[in-house]
């Protein structure tokens, strides 16, 4: 059974912005799935749909079988959101905010005290219960809000930026509790800004621009479909111009620093090798960009300039 | 949502509601007990003795019960009010939104939250008030069922109100133009008998009239109009106004895009 299974969703805001325009989107039971898109390109509607935060125009929307027009309870039980924004009471006692949250969804309070205390301490925030939400850092309250969406054990839990400005130590230690959630059987989807992110954590991934889907399948097929990669290489001897690399283009950023675009057909071995035959030693390598970001942008612009022709014709 | 599940979920949020307003007491519970002490000593007791009998009672009497049912009005409608738009305001609406509860229990938990309010209030103000006179209660379960049902049409306005607010100008609008002067031309502090005819009859369009009155007619035992009259009516609006309530929020009105 399919975790999440839309069709055919659309939304038109009051000021007639067209943000979807008919996407079909399947999310398996236990994947963890990417949603991917520039800023306006339909991301978070989505997520708002799916969350009963916003009113769709059109379309369907199955949660794990339950149709959220026809079974809503059923189909709201089995999601849990992580917004993009901090939406809970800040002057409210963190203890107070999972508690209560668990209780919208008709769960007894003992169960409901023992579930908050079971995820604030998994989350380390079980010393600071009795603050109020607004003394926490922002890397703490943004730890509240996945304690909030889990204390009803959803089976599909939806992350809208959950690392959006957290610092590098904690992402890594959200990404460890996510992927943990994730090989417990729960499924994910995540929307990100860091494409690095997707990258680590997800499986499959679908980008989205311009309310509609440009691509939707397994992050090794998509990056398969990465064409040219570029590699950013330190000089041990600063050079005058950019060599001649049979086979690479190659371009000098500074006189120590060589940009090498690398075909998906060539290896790196006969880069090594080429740059050696001219005395040119390396002393280290970078990729210039994620390899994930390269493929987004390449995406976007393609449907940015096909979008162009349409409303041109 | 199973009934079981549905009544967690409305104890929960009516024990939001509550811990709200008395976490915030020196906001939600103390100025309306100073308000109404100054009204005591100052129409009551200052005035209130030149003036004489009204009604069959001493003006003190007399205006206690209108400003009993004063503060139960104010104070179940700026509960709700102002509990409904922070929580759209500060966005943690979506917490309810994207639970399974169904409209009607997040409607009814606003609605006693406001009623809890209204009645503490208006607790505290007549207890107040027997320092400055002495009061016997008449008819008991005409005075509770105004109160709650009082209460409970103002806690539904204050929601109605709280939708469509936009911005906290929004909410201040209908407390301080439209109820506090029907609330002050609502009989409050006069007999409806010491008017003309004409202004008796444009009283008598004002909705308060009938509420004070019933509570009046619940604690001392007169009323300037037919009690079940104003009970019928009462019940009527508490009827109107929540379905009123319960379609906003059922479409999503002010809440979703």
């Amino acid at each position: 059974m399919s975790a999440l299974t839309i069709r055919n969703l659309t939304k038109t805001y009051g000021n007639g912005v067209q943000a979807l325009k008919g996407i079909d989107l399947t999310v398996e039971k236990g994947e963890f799935f990417a949603l991917l898109g520039p800023n306006g390109a339909g991301k978070s509607t989505t997520i708002g749909i799916v969350s009963s935060l916003v009113n769709k125009s059109g379309g369907e929307v199955e949660i794990f079988g339950h149709s959220l027009d026809r079974e809503r309870a059923l189909a709201k039980k089995k999601i849990g959101v992580v917004p993009q924004e901090f939406n809970f009471n800040q002057f409210e006692k963190v203890y107070d905010i999972v508690v209560t949250q668990a209780g919208f969804y008709g769960i007894p309070i003992a169960e409901a005290r023992r579930q908050a205390e079971k995820y604030l301490r998994q989350l380390g925030l079980w010393e600071k219960r009795q603050s109020a939400a607004r003394m926490l850092s922002g890397g703490m309250k943004r730890r509240l809000m996945i304690a909030r969406a889990l204390v009803h054990e959803p089976e599909l839990l939806i992350l809208d930026e959950p690392t959006a400005g957290v610092d590098i130590e904690l992402r890594r230690s959200m990404w460890d509790f996510l992927i943990g959630l994730n090989e417990q059987g729960r499924t994910i989807i995540l929307t990100t800004h860091y494409l690095e992110e997707a990258e680590s954590l997800c499986r499959r991934i679908a980008i989205i621009d311009h309310g509609v889907i440009v691509e939707n399948t397994d992050m090794r097929s998509l990056l398969e479909k990465l064409q040219v990669e570029t590699f950013v290489l330190d000089l041990q001897r600063p050079l005058q111009s950019a060599p001649e690399l049979c086979g690479f283009h190659v371009r000098l950023r500074d006189a120590a620093t060589l940009e090498v675009d690398v075909p998906k057909t060539e290896s790196l071995n006969r880069l090594f090798g080429a740059l050696a035959e001219q005395d040119i030693q390396v002393l280290s390598m970078r990729n210039k960009a994620n390899r994930l970001e390269e493929l987004f942008v390449r995406l976007v612009e393609r449907n940015a300039d096909l979008a162009g022709k349409e409303a041109a014709s | 949502m199973s009934f079981t599940e549905q009544w967690v979920a409305f104890l929960t949020l009516v024990t939001k509601e509550i811990r709200r307003f008395v976490r915030i007491w020196p906001q939600t519970l103390l100025p309306p007990a100073i308000t109404m002490s100054l009204y005591f000593v100052i129409f009551g007791n200052l005035v209130g003795s030149r003036i004489g009998d009204m009604g069959g009672f001493d003006y003190m009497q007399y205006i206690v019960p209108g400003l009993i049912m004063m503060s139960v009005i104010q104070n179940s409608y700026g509960n709700v009010v102002s509990s409904f738009f922070s929580t759209k305001f500060q966005h943690s609406i979506e917490e309810m939104m994207v639970s399974p509860m169904p409209a009607h229990v997040i409607l009814t938990g606003y609605m006693v939250g406001g009623i809890a309010r209204g009645l503490m209030v208006g607790g505290i103000v007549t207890v107040l008030s027997l320092f400055f006179t002495h009061l016997t209660l008449q008819h008991a379960w005409i005075t509770l069922s105004v109160v709650v049902m009082t209460a409970a049409l103002f806690s539904l306005g204050g929601f109605i109100n709280a939708v469509f607010a936009r911005n906290f100008d929004d909410i201040s609008i209908i407390p301080n133009f439209v109820l506090t002067p029907l609330t002050y031309l609502g009989g409050v502090f006069y007999s409806l008998e010491l008017l003309p005819d004409f202004w008796r009859t444009v009283t008598l369009a004002n909705p308060i009239v009938y509420m004070v009155n019933a509570f009046r007619y619940g604690i001392l035992g007169v009323s300037d109009v037919n009690v079940y009259t104003s009970l019928g009516t009462i019940a009527l609006f508490v009827l109107g106004f929540y379905i009123l309530a319960l379609w906003l929020l059922r479409r999503g009105t002010g809440i979703r895009a």
